[in-house]
């Protein structure tokens, strides 16, 4: 295991970013590796950018300094170029390819970026890795595990200091007996779609 | 549930704020009392989470748990729990602090019995604030002891050793935090769950009235406190020094989350250097700090906002006839602004110490991003209340704002937010306004403000007769915090029914003669009562009712109910834009063609698109999977 492992995770508020990085969170917990993660709350949570970070191993704290992140992980593309800050030429930048337009685009204030712009961006500053979670968290059965399908695909890139499975563990773990089923599909889905 | 975990010495992942919960429940808490504020909310959302577990099983939570009208009112309650011998806890945002500050300066003089822990949570680069006060100068200001935790872990401990400390003392004890403190996740290792007392007992004290001449007795006597608690700062184990390399000529001092960036910075440019990390802040440690300095030849303090540490190290550096060199705010190696982050205090003691600073230049990218800024939810019934305004008012029309979700119709195309100093400052500035103006005025506050503070200037209003018009968004629920409760709910903090106050009725009360009470998804009434309250001379009060989007949503998925999502009939649409350009939900967007769609996945399901739009082109596809 790295001395230390940075992870940052963006999206968009209400798409599960939080819950995202406090299932990493707990698995370190299980697996006793000192871990820190930091949260945003409050107003950005309504529709607005959302990032968290997740920090393992011989840190002191959950922020991640410029150039140190080992991963990023987004819901949606501008909001991983938006956080490019934190990328090295090694960092893992794993991706949703589905668009969410802020309401500045959807009114007509700002233009989204064509889409193969912002990916051709993304390979510059680190190895992407981009595939369609909206439509792999709809096959699992519910839109919503569009994160889980995220989380599934970071256990597959090489950056985690625990296994696949003790992370599919902790998801499970944390819901409800009814939507287990559909979680293990969109974990697994995510994972396969990097090993494709 | 985790947070309840009986056994000692087990790790849990904890949230800042939880932490706190959970050190309060170590330490046999009683009485929690709180208004709900980022970045503290969670601490509260925690207390009455667990009394709602036990309510729902019919069992004693074991403490007691209240959503407070407003912080004052809350610090007044746990203090008098106190007075009673009951171990209490308030938590508040810092400039809920303000709020209770008239109640705070004087508790001081009077003490506690009952150990009593106030926390406040300080929001340095305004995540989710109106201002980025620094609060330690309260602690400073009130003669208040004061611990300032590094992580949740210490959180936890603090808040529970606090409790110890606040009994020996018998003073109230604030427990400062920041936001990066308050909303960082980490493991905390349990100790054992303290039962508390349960019911207290009221002794009658004279002391407890602060008539003139008692004040200036308890004066004294709080002084006196403040050296006791001196003597427990020099002791304190959360007051420590901490060496990376080999110890040398330089120290540096530092406390809370700024200590978390100073340890990884100096193990990562490979400085020997002496921390002292210092968590028990006011009073300092006089001792402990006196042989820090006669112990450097330079000391850097490192701090967020004010430069706090740093005068008291000067004024002590000073006394002791130091010529120590002191780094921090007043060289200009740090900032008074914003919250520190690992990059900017590496690169301040790379400077400092002219070693090579060990992280790469920051990518960035030419690719021109479109911001993406908070907004009012896809379904938000303040979007709908806003269209009819903008509808119904002139163009000159002023609108005094408050704190709430609603402080979102800031943005384009509604423009719906003129003035916000603070809570309930919408209708006290809308007042000032029609003094000085001839324009029309019309402010917005919600329903948890309105109890809050809002009812005070709405009874200056009309007792002054001034003309505004002052809405009331009432969606029943504290939204922008997390959905607390507020007095005009059916049920409190511990999840138990309690008497719903209606905002239309203390309105009356206030004697307020125009009242108009809409449903703002009713977009044409609702632009007709503005209408009408607008033309009324003197006080009129719009009371705009709708539930939040979400908790509506989340009942109707509860009750098995189905959620439609609106399409756009491409043959019928106009492309007059009204729907995307004056309605502007976010859930709506052009297509590359240029036509205008719903976007499903953050379509709520309100169907007011369809309301607004002229050619009846908007209707519903299907039910929300």
């Amino acid at each position: 295991m790295k001395n230390k492992i940075s992870i940052v995770l963006t999206g968009v508020g209400g798409h599960g970013v939080i819950t995202a990085a406090n299932i990493l969170g707990k698995t370190a917990v299980k697996e006793k590796i000192n871990v820190f993660v930091s949260e945003v709350h409050g107003m950005a949570q309504r529709g607005g950018s959302v990032y968290c970070t997740v920090r393992m191993g011989n840190v002191s704290g959950p922020l991640v300094a410029s150039g140190t992140a080992d991963a990023i992980v987004s819901t949606e593309p501008i909001e991983a170029l938006r956080y490019i800050q934190y990328a090295n030429k090694k960092t893992k930048i794993i991706t949703g390819t589905t668009p969410v337009f802020p309401y500045t685009v959807s009114s007509g204030l700002e233009k989204y970026p064509n889409i193969n712009i912002v990916f051709k961006e993304l390979e510059k500053y680190g190895e992407l890795y981009k595939f369609d979670a909206v439509k792999i968290a709809k096959d699992a059965g519910a839109l919503i595990t569009k994160n889980i399908v995220l989380l599934g695909s970071l256990s597959a890139v090489d950056v985690l200091p625990f296994k696949s499975n003790s992370l599919l563990e902790t998801i499970l773990d944390n819901v409800p007996a009814k939507y287990k089923e559909i979680n293990k599909k969109a974990f697994n889905g995510g994972l396969e779609a990097i090993k494709k | 549930m985790e947070i309840l975990e009986e056994k000692p010495s087990k790790q849990i992942l904890l949230l800042g704020n939880e932490a706190i919960t959970r050190g309060a429940l170590e330490a046999g808490i009683d009485v929690a009392t709180t208004y709900p504020g980022t970045p503290s909310s969670e601490i509260a959302d925690t207390f009455s989470n667990i009394a709602k577990y036990f309510t729902k099983q019919k069992k004693d939570p074991s403490f007691y748990f209240e959503y407070s009208t407003n912080e004052k009112v809350a610090l007044e309650v746990a203090a008098a729990a106190s007075f009673s011998g009951l171990r209490v806890l308030t938590c508040m945002k810092h400039v809920g602090l303000n709020v209770a500050s008239d109640a705070f300066m004087t508790y001081m003089y009077v003490g506690c019995k009952g150990g009593h822990i106030i926390v406040s949570a300080d929001d340095p680069s305004c995540h989710s604030s109106q201002n980025e006060q620094d609060n330690r100068y309260f602690a400073l200001f009130g003669n208040a002891p004061m611990l300032e935790p590094s992580t949740p872990e210490e959180a936890k401990e603090m808040t529970r050793i606090g409790f110890e400390i606040s009994e020996q003392l018998k003073l109230p004890l604030l427990l400062r935090t920041t936001t990066r403190l308050n909303h960082t996740r980490a493991p905390i290792t349990t100790k054992k769950l303290q039962k508390p007392l349960g019911k207290g007992h009221f002794e009658k004290d004279p002391m407890l009235v602060t008539l003139p001449s008692v004040a200036r007795a308890q004066h004294p006597i709080l002084l006196d406190k403040m050296k006791e608690a001196e003597g427990i700062s020099e002791k304190s184990p959360f007051n420590k020094i901490i060496t990376v390399g080999k110890p040398g000529e330089w120290g540096i001092v530092t406390s809370g989350v700024s200590f978390n960036y100073v340890r990884e910075a100096a193990e990562d440019l490979k400085l020997n250097i002496r921390i002292l990390k210092l968590g028990m802040t006011h009073p300092l440690p006089r001792k402990m700090c006196e042989n820090f300095i006669k112990s450097c030849k330079n000391i850097i303090i490192i701090e967020e906002l004010e430069p706090i540490l740093e005068n008291q190290f000067k004024t002590i550096a000073y006394d002791i006839k130091s010529d120590v060199k002191i780094f921090g705010k007043s060289t200009g190696h740090f900032s008074r602004l914003y919250e520190y982050t690992p990059d900017i205090v590496t690169e301040v003691l790379s400077k400092i110490f002219k070693v090579k600073n060990p992280f790469i230049k920051p990518s960035n990218t030419d690719v021109k991003l479109p911001s993406r800024p908070p907004s009012l939810c896809p379904g938000c019934p303040h979007r709908a209340t806003y269209y009819a305004v903008k509808k119904a008012a002139p163009k000159t029309t002023i609108y005094p704002t408050d704190i709430g979700c609603y402080t979102l119709g800031k943005a384009p195309p509604y423009e719906v937010a003129d003035v916000l100093l603070c809570m309930g400052s919408n209708a006290g500035t809308a007042c000032g306004l029609a003094i000085a103006t001839d324009q029309k005025i019309v402010s917005f506050m919600g329903d948890s403000t309105f109890f809050h503070a809002g009812i005070p200037p709405i009874i200056d209003a009309v007792h002054h007769n001034h003309d505004v018009v002052v809405t009331i968004l009432d969606n029943r629920t504290t939204a922008m915090t997390g959905h607390q409760p507020h007095p005009g709910t059916d049920f409190d903090g511990m999840g138990r029914p309690a008497k719903r106050i209606l905002v239309e009725d203390v309105v009356k009360g206030c004697g307020v003669e125009h009242i108009e009470i809409v449903d703002p998804n009713k977009i044409k009434e609702t632009t007709e009562a503005f209408k009408r309250a607008l033309n009324f001379k003197g006080t009129s009060v719009v009371v705009s009712k709708s539930p939040c989007i979400l908790l509506a949503n989340r009942d109707k998925i509860q009750q098995g109910d189905k959620i439609p999502i609106y399409t756009i009939d491409q043959e019928k649409c106009q492309r007059c834009k009204t729907c995307i350009g004056k309605f502007a939900c976010p859930a709506l967007y052009y297509g590359e063609d240029g036509s205008i769609m719903i976007d499903e996945q953050q379509c709520n399901g309100c169907g007011n698109c369809a309301d607004v739009c002229p050619f009846k082109a908007i209707h519903v596809k299907e039910d929300k999977k």
